[in-house]
């Protein structure tokens, strides 16, 4: 890495971006980025494309065949919606079956534009929500589409027989998620992500049952085999033999899930990872604003050292819960030292900083603006608990409106928080923070979810392209899904159209012996590093290197210090790595380290994205750039533009591309809160 | 207050599904009682990965209770002693510094048991492959407020549909049944009018496949939902031999 002196004062990395990039290239014609958004007025965009997308029909489907790697709410609904339509479909999975993926655990609920409460939505409304949402950094066309796409979703989930909470008259509950002012997020009490992924799960079992969809679990993909250019297979280690096995397809699609455990704890699941993303960035795919991730704000503090990973308190639970930290900071220092309760501070004590700031949502703004003002009063010393908590009290909703319907709400969000903490939220409030949750960076992927590389394609949260700077609650799984059902069964045909008489690929070929020999080295180069410290001993070293440095709040000074700090994990990581056990044979020591290796890709690449983006924006708060209140502050004229990353070398500049944004059916402006 | 402890841990190592297995046993000192249960075993395998020892095989992912990957049989129960929850969930407050604690993998016949304490549930996806779903294709749904459900009905729907596919319904039955996991879901359809018109041939085809996979008979015991982590009722079992007997009576 450059050597980086004199950053003294410095605010705008420019002048030493060299250092860390390539950002020259971005001008040359080579790296001009086509998005292929169609022509027309916004509304008319994807009909339009439907109307002359190119299709397969159903007798040369069945000779295609299509690689679906995850199986959470993008890959199931995608390897389901495939299979449907006729497509030999092959779909794997690290856990012990494809229910267990990580969109299991989303909590509050899904987005979409029904307006079945009369309280003013529409189509245009949750995509205009979701764009300002984004801070202005999200491609327009994609997130149209998803909004038009929501409601399908909400058809196709309930004739799943997904138990959507329901009304005494029978019809569709709704309630209210951050950054939006009307009700439309549809949920099934704290479990909606469950319930959505167990209709997939119950759709891509039918498809199983019928043999379309062949289901590979316990297999976790290594790399991608190219060949003439295209993406036309993947290397997986099966992870109870630890053998390596090959697989052919016309087309892959990746739908792995967000790199935010990148942090170490965040409230992922312990095997989210972003190592597919890894090994298509390293065949040649960009990466895209990786420097946008989601710090949730209400998460359960962390306790100690020890800690696995952190558990998210659902967004809902603003619908309801108030924020607060006492006014005094002797109040705050007697609830820390112990000598005081959170109920013995009266209420006109209490600072209900949200409320006071942002009075237009109140408790319900986006997330990023609630982290970053739950760190501003810990920072300011007005924390409780270890300083590094807030209050979210349910003592106003109970009052209201009864101990009954708020059991009824949220009983089951309160009984996971009396088991991890110990505490009784129904008499004392709970006490939060912000965790890494989501990552709304990531595959760069064009209109028709199809990366760089031909053939490869990415969807859910592992590609970049809905959420801008910042997720709304309750649209992640409605992205997901929207790719899924609606969007990639699509769009992929476009692709598949001219190649229906590429016959069935064979894996004995060179390129396959290849791909499986690289991965082979390298797990045999791990394993021989024979060193002291076990993967989860670094992966903590790098976890807590990027909280602190390339978390909440940023500075030009921290990221550099970063790069520096991640460059030294690394070379830990190389040298001192121990992994006990064999290569060949179930070795959960190796599946971490050779996540890990990935995280450090990632590391490395979220702290120069963010050392690039010399303004803020949504969840990328650069701490120079901001405005007299505290607010995040935009720079569009230099910064309107997705950030891709074009892999060049392990140890070379990684080069920089720009996917310029347009926005022409929303006004672009700064983001308000307040009024 | 959060203290630490220290816990002797007998722990079932097996290789594999053929190999015989043997308890071996531990101590882990210094463990926070804030810590969860499987902290406290990630501490364990560090402290044998120090060692260059391989560290005990266990599955885990989400760790927050709704995944269903994680099992473990502590102290005789499946998911440990406190009802409710899964063993994700389950802190180290429960227990007391000096505690011997037993922890074994699910032992049934139709989840042999992989390596040390992780276990394959391939036949509870196989199950579901029989017929637990609704078949249409996706695009042709009617709005999802043309048909009016009923909060109630949808209530109960829910709860059988919370179900999380872990495994401690059989783990927990002393005649290895699955019919706790298996009447969740086809009483989940059999009560929302999305399930109707393949009812009768979903629970035929469901119960087939799980007498098949070498799953027990059920007794009515109800040692299942008693063990079961999402306290899914007993009722369920009830209503599945309703649907099946209704089923047959009809062919």
């Amino acid at each position: 890495m450059a050597d980086i002196k004199n950053l003294e004062g410095m605010i705008d990395s420019t002048p030493i971006m060299k250092d860390f990039a390539d950002i020259e290239s971005s001008k040359l014609p080579e790296y001009q980025i086509d998005s292929k958004i169609p022509e027309g007025p916004i509304a008319e965009k994807w009909t339009n494309y439907k109307a002359h997308q190119k299709l397969v029909n159903p007798a040369n489907k069945r000779n295609l065949d299509i690689i679906v790697v995850g199986t959470g709410l993008a890959g199931a609904s995608a390897a389901s919606t495939l299979g449907e339509l006729g497509f030999n479909v092959l779909n794997f999975c690290i856990q012990d079956s494809p229910r267990r993926a990580h969109s299991i655990a989303a909590q509050g609920g899904i987005n979409a534009a029904k307006d079945y409460q009369n309280d003013g939505d529409s189509v245009y409304r949750l995509f205009y929500d979701t764009v300002k949402g984004g801070d202005f950094r999200s491609r327009e066309a994609n997130v149209y589409r998803l909004a038009e796409v929501s409601n399908n979703i909400i058809d196709q989930c309930v004739q799943q027989g997904v138990p959507f909470a329901r009304e005494y008259g029978g019809l569709l509950a709704n309630r209210s998620f951050g950054g939006a002012q009307v009700s439309r997020t549809f949920y099934a009490k704290g479990q909606t992500g469950q319930q959505l992924l167990l209709g997939a799960y119950a759709s891509l079992n039918r498809q199983i049952q019928k043999g379309t969809v062949k289901s590979f679990n316990r297999r976790e993909m290594m790399d991608i085999v190219m060949i003439d250019g295209r993406a036309r297979g993947i290397i997986v280690r099966n992870l109870i033999t630890g053998e390596l096995e090959r697989y052919a397809a016309h087309a892959v699609v990746l739908a792995t899930g967000g790199y935010g455990r990148t942090f170490f704890l965040s409230t992922n699941a312990m095997g989210c990872n972003g190592s597919a993303a890894v090994q298509a960035f390293k065949k040649g795919a960009y990466l895209a604003n990786l420097a946008f991730t989601q710090i949730h704000p209400t998460c359960i503090p962390v306790h100690g050292e020890d800690q696995s990973k952190l558990t998210l308190m659902s967004e809902s639970l603003r619908n309801d819960g108030r924020i607060w930290v006492p006014k005094k900071k002797e109040d705050a220092e007697a609830i820390r030292a112990g000598k005081k309760k959170p109920t013995d501070i009266p209420d006109e004590d209490r600072d209900f900083y949200l409320e006071r700031r942002y009075p237009a949502f109140g408790n319900l703004c986006p997330r990023d603006i609630a982290s970053r003002a739950a760190k501003e009063r810990c920072d300011a010393g007005f924390g409780v608990g270890t300083g590094n908590a807030v209050y979210l009290d349910f003592k106003y909703a109970i009052e209201r409106l009864g101990k009954d319907a708020v059991r009824d709400r949220y009983g089951n969000l309160f009984d996971m928080y009396q088991m991890i903490s110990d505490d009784d939220p129904y008499e004392t409030p709970m006490m939060i923070f912000p965790a890494s949750h989501y990552t709304m960076g990531g595959i760069w992927v064009d209109y028709e979810l199809q990366t760089s590389l031909k053939g490869l394609f990415a969807i859910g949260e592992c590609n970049f392209s809905d959420h801008g700077a910042n997720r709304l609650g309750a649209s992640a799984l409605m992205q997901g899904l929207a790719d899924g059902y609606f969007v990639l069964p699509y769009t992929m045909q476009n692709y598949l159209s001219d190649q229906i008489k590429v016959p069935h690929f064979k894996t004995d070929t060179k390129e396959f012996d290849e791909a499986e020999k690289a991965v082979k080295e390298r797990i045999q180069k791990l394993m021989n590093i024979k060193g002291t410290k076990s993967p989860d001993e670094i992966h903590k070293r790098l976890g807590h290197v990027m909280w602190n440095l390339v978390g909440m709040g940023r500075t030009l000074q921290s990221l550099v210090k970063a790069t520096e700090e991640i460059e030294e994990v690394r070379k830990e990581f190389y040298s001192d790595l121990r992994i006990v056990g064999k290569a060949d044979d179930l070795n959960t020591e190796l599946e971490k380290a050779l996540r890990l290796e990935d995280f450090l890709v990632i590391a490395k690449m979220m702290a120069i994205d963010a050392l690039n983006r010399n303004e803020s924006c949504g969840a990328h708060f650069r701490e120079e750039y901001q405005t007299a209140d505290g607010e995040a502050a935009r720079n569009d004229k230099d910064y309107m533009y997705v950030s891709c990353w074009k892999y060049t070398g392990d140890n070379e500049k990684p080069i920089l591309l720009k996917e310029p944004l347009k926005y022409e059916a929303i006004h672009v402006q700064t983001r308000n809160y307040k009024s | 207050m959060e203290t630490t402890i220290s816990v002797n841990l007998k722990i079932w190592r097996q290789r594999g599904p053929k190999e015989k297995g043997s308890f071996a046993n531990y101590t882990v000192k210094n463990v926070s009682t804030g810590s969860s249960f499987l902290e406290m075993l990630d501490m364990l395998n560090q402290q044998l990965v120090e060692k260059g020892e391989e560290p005990v095989v266990f599955d885990s992912d989400c760790r927050e209770g709704i995944c269903g990957m994680c099992s473990l049989y502590i102290n005789g129960h499946p998911h440990g002693p406190v009802q409710g929850i899964t063993t994700c969930q389950l802190h180290m407050r429960k227990f007391h510094d000096g505690d011997t604690i037993t922890i074994e993998p699910w032992r049934s016949a139709a989840f042999p048991v992989v390596r040390d304490l992780m276990v394959d549930r391939n036949a509870f996806d196989k199950i579901q492959q029989a017929g637990g779903y609704v078949s249409f294709n996706c695009g042709g749904a009617p709005d999802a407020n043309a048909t009016p459900i009923s909060k109630e009905v949808a209530d109960v729907a829910m709860d059988s549909a919370t179900c999380i596919g872990c495994g401690a319904c059989v783990a927990a039955c002393k005649n290895g049944s699955a019919m706790l996991f298996v009447s969740a879901k086809v009483s989940q359809f059999a009560l929302l009018p999305q399930g109707q018109v393949e009812r009768a041939r979903r629970a035929k085809a469901m119960v087939k496949k799980m007498d098949e996979l070498g799953f027990g008979n059920c007794t009515n015991t109800g040692a299942c939902a008693a063990e079961c982590p999402k306290s899914i009722p007993l009722s369920n079992i009830a209503r599945l031999n309703r649907e099946y007997l209704k089923a047959k009576i009809k062919d």
